[in-house]
């Protein structure tokens, strides 16, 4: 039943990410639900966290935006079943760490398996530290998943070899948020990931339009969209889902025509 | 002790991005730290630039006044750019310079960080850009003014509640894109691991010194050592070479700000929970769903949300004892300490002195205390004044 594993096997992925309670718990619902149709092959859902560090400014403002209408975990985990009954495609949440431990691994877990999320992504939980957790994940069939920065280098192998569900390969040294150019030599660290890797590996951090967005899955499995999304809803507030849904179109024209 | 743990406290919870240069550090300091050339350096900047070692100071004034033991203060804020915070940065900017680094960053509150970090930097020709919370920039404008004489960057950071935390959430920031390049010069004894090991390293000259000197003076180890506890640092300085004498309270004393009932303090410890935030598993004001709380002290060098994970594990074994002390006491304090012994204190400092007011009269006469005066209250003296209805502005 691995549905990570299924929207890989299509072909290229799009990977859409939106926060939760942004700005509301409905607009957030509709603005999914905008990027599935749209052709989203894969939903990372945000649960805000008050302290984002790994985010740039576009999703930090998603993050205090969403508090401040009252996004809870609870209220998340209420989003991601109502999405669920909706779609089949993979959900996954993204968030850090504390509030996943605040809110008791076993506990978490067991929520994702019961309603249908299918991983997890915590920026501030690299691979030395994910051990915790992820004997918990294990348990519910949930999967961790392992990112992959430019920095990497050697660390490329283990992180590979022992990731679940898909990577996450960060384009980009910095924080989230669009970027008018990619540097990094991203076909080298591909090289080096299609060595080890066991499972599908998509590129985040700064895909922002389509242009990148084919280049970056012809060298991958995959692309994962956050700001440029976001940046949608910080500008249409409650009403971005025909603007999210044009956008999102746009990228998976782009992804899933190669 | 291993692999950056104290306990199940401590760890390396930092972004992907940043796991391979927290491994290099690791690696340099462990390197470094043993290499006598490096060792001998950093000993003299500590003499010749810092000030060291730091007087051990007999308040023979406080002790009749008080009426109780004995009292000593650890007077690093006699050091040079007032505080105890010099101690880490020549440290932490020696390595920058053995790594090849050029450039340098660091978060701070009441500046006292930021400006010991510019003034190394000056001193060894690194570039410094220092994050500091908006609302302290305007709280502590003198010492902006005084890191950008010293040739520093301050940016004023305006996420979040715009003070301590939000600066380290920046500089972490700022550090994931930039690491060839760049040291993240952490202030206190906080962050992943090497972090709480190496600040408390280069702080622990405050109780090498203090034990050697009490031993001098007086033939016997204290009763007690106190210090107060924001992220940590002086007090882990304070505390570290007294840890395997038994015998020897290791007191820590958090800002409470109004009251730890009241919603606005600062005291971890007290009020806190464990979490993993800001690199490390340690205790945090939180709330249920694990959102760190915005906090309150009316000392802008205590106030954050965290504690080291050092402290947070000599809290656990019960080694260490720590106490919530309110704005009002701390204040109280300052003013006492001032008039007894014509000592102008940091409000941070002013803390453990008020902590001290409490227990000194409890005790015997031959009870000795050692109170760690982190730093220097000049900065703080507009802030006094107006905390007494003064109209006084820097």
């Amino acid at each position: 039943m691995n549905r990570i594993e299924n929207a890989f096997k299509k072909g290229k992925a799009f990977v859409g990410f939106l926060t939760a309670g942004d700005p509301t718990f409905d607009s957030s619902f509709e603005n999914i639900m905008a990027a599935i149709k749209a052709g989203a092959d894969m939903i990372e859902i945000g649960i805000p966290f008050s302290d984002p560090i790994a985010e740039g400014v576009v999703i930090q403002g998603a993050d205090l935006r969403a508090l401040q209408a009252g996004m809870t975990t609870d209220r998340a985990f209420e989003l991601a079943a109502k999405v669920r009954k909706e779609t089949d495609i993979p959900l996954v949440f993204m968030t850090y760490l504390n509030p996943v431990f605040k809110y008791g691994y076993d506990r978490f877990f067991a929520r994702c398996k019961e309603i249908g999320v299918d991983g997890l992504i915590c920026p501030d939980m690299p691979f030395e530290e994910k051990g915790e957790a992820d004997e918990i994940a294990k348990k519910y069939g949930i999967s961790i998943i392992s990112m992959i920065a430019p920095t990497s280098e050697a660390r490329i192998k283990s992180i590979a070899e022992s990731a679940d569900g898909f990577l996450y390969i960060v384009s980009s040294m910095g924080v989230t948020g669009v970027r008018s150019e990619i540097n990094t030599d991203l076909a080298a660290i591909m090289e080096s990931v299609k060595k080890y890797k066991k499972v599908p590996a998509a590129i985040g951090f700064g895909v922002s339009t389509p242009e990148q967005a084919e280049k970056m899955a012809a060298l991958s499995d995959g692309v994962i969209v956050g700001s440029a999304i976001v940046r949608i809803v910080e500008k249409y507030g409650e009403k971005a889902a025909p603007e999210i849904y044009n956008f999102v179109k746009s990228m998976t024209d782009a992804v899933h025509k190669i | 002790m291993s692999n950056g743990r104290y306990g199940d406290f401590g760890g390396q919870y930092v972004p992907e991005t940043l796991m391979n240069e927290i491994h290099k550090l690791e690696e340099a300091y462990e390197h470094f730290s043993k290499d006598p050339d490096f060792i001998a350096e950093l000993d003299k900047l500590n003499r010749e630039y810092a000030n060291r070692p730091s007087l051990l100071y007999y308040a023979e004034k406080m002790t009749r006044d008080l009426g109780g033991a004995k009292i000593y203060f650890k007077r690093e804020d006699l050091n040079h750019t007032g505080s105890h915070k010099i101690n880490n940065v020549l440290g932490q900017c020696l390595l920058a310079k053995k790594m090849g680094k050029t450039r340098i960053i660091a978060e701070t509150g009441a500046g006292q960080h930021g400006v010991a970090a510019a003034t190394a930097a000056a001193l060894m020709d690194l570039e410094c850009e220092i994050f500091m919370g908006k609302e302290d920039t305007i709280r502590q404008a003198l010492n902006v003014y005084r890191m950008e004489l010293l040739g520093a960057k301050v940016h004023p950071v305006t996420t979040g509640t715009m003070t301590l935390k939000d600066a380290v959430n920046e500089a972490m920031r700022d550090w994931s894109s930039r690491v060839d390049d760049t040291l993240y010069v952490l202030g206190s004894v906080m962050g992943p691991h090497p972090f709480p090991m190496m600040v408390r390293d280069f702080q622990s000259v405050i109780s090498r010194e203090a034990r050697e000197q009490i031993l001098e003076l007086e033939g016997k180890l204290p009763t007690a050592v106190m210090a107060c506890v924001g992220g940590g640092s002086n007090a882990m300085g304070m505390f570290y070479n007294f840890i395997n004498d038994k015998d020897v309270r290791l007191i820590g004393c958090e800002a409470a700000g109004r009251g730890v009932h009241t919603g606005e303090t600062a005291a971890t410890i007290a009020t806190g929970s464990v979490g993993v935030f800001h690199g490390m598993k340690s205790l945090f004001c939180q709330n249920e769903y694990g959102q760190i709380a915005p906090v309150y002290s009316i000392s802008a060098g205590l106030d954050y949300p965290g504690i080291g994970p050092e402290h947070a594990y000599l809290h656990s074994i019960g080694r260490a004892e720590y106490v919530p002390v309110t704005d009002d006491e701390a204040v109280n304090a300052f003013e006492y300490i001032a008039r007894t012994e014509g000592i102008i204190c940091a409000v941070e400092s002013a803390h453990a002195v008020a902590h001290l007011m409490k227990i000194a009269p409890t005790m015997k006469k031959d009870d000795i205390i050692i109170c760690c005066l982190s730093g220097r209250g000049d900065k703080d003296v507009a802030a006094i004044a107006r905390y007494r209805g003064i109209d006084l502005h820097e």
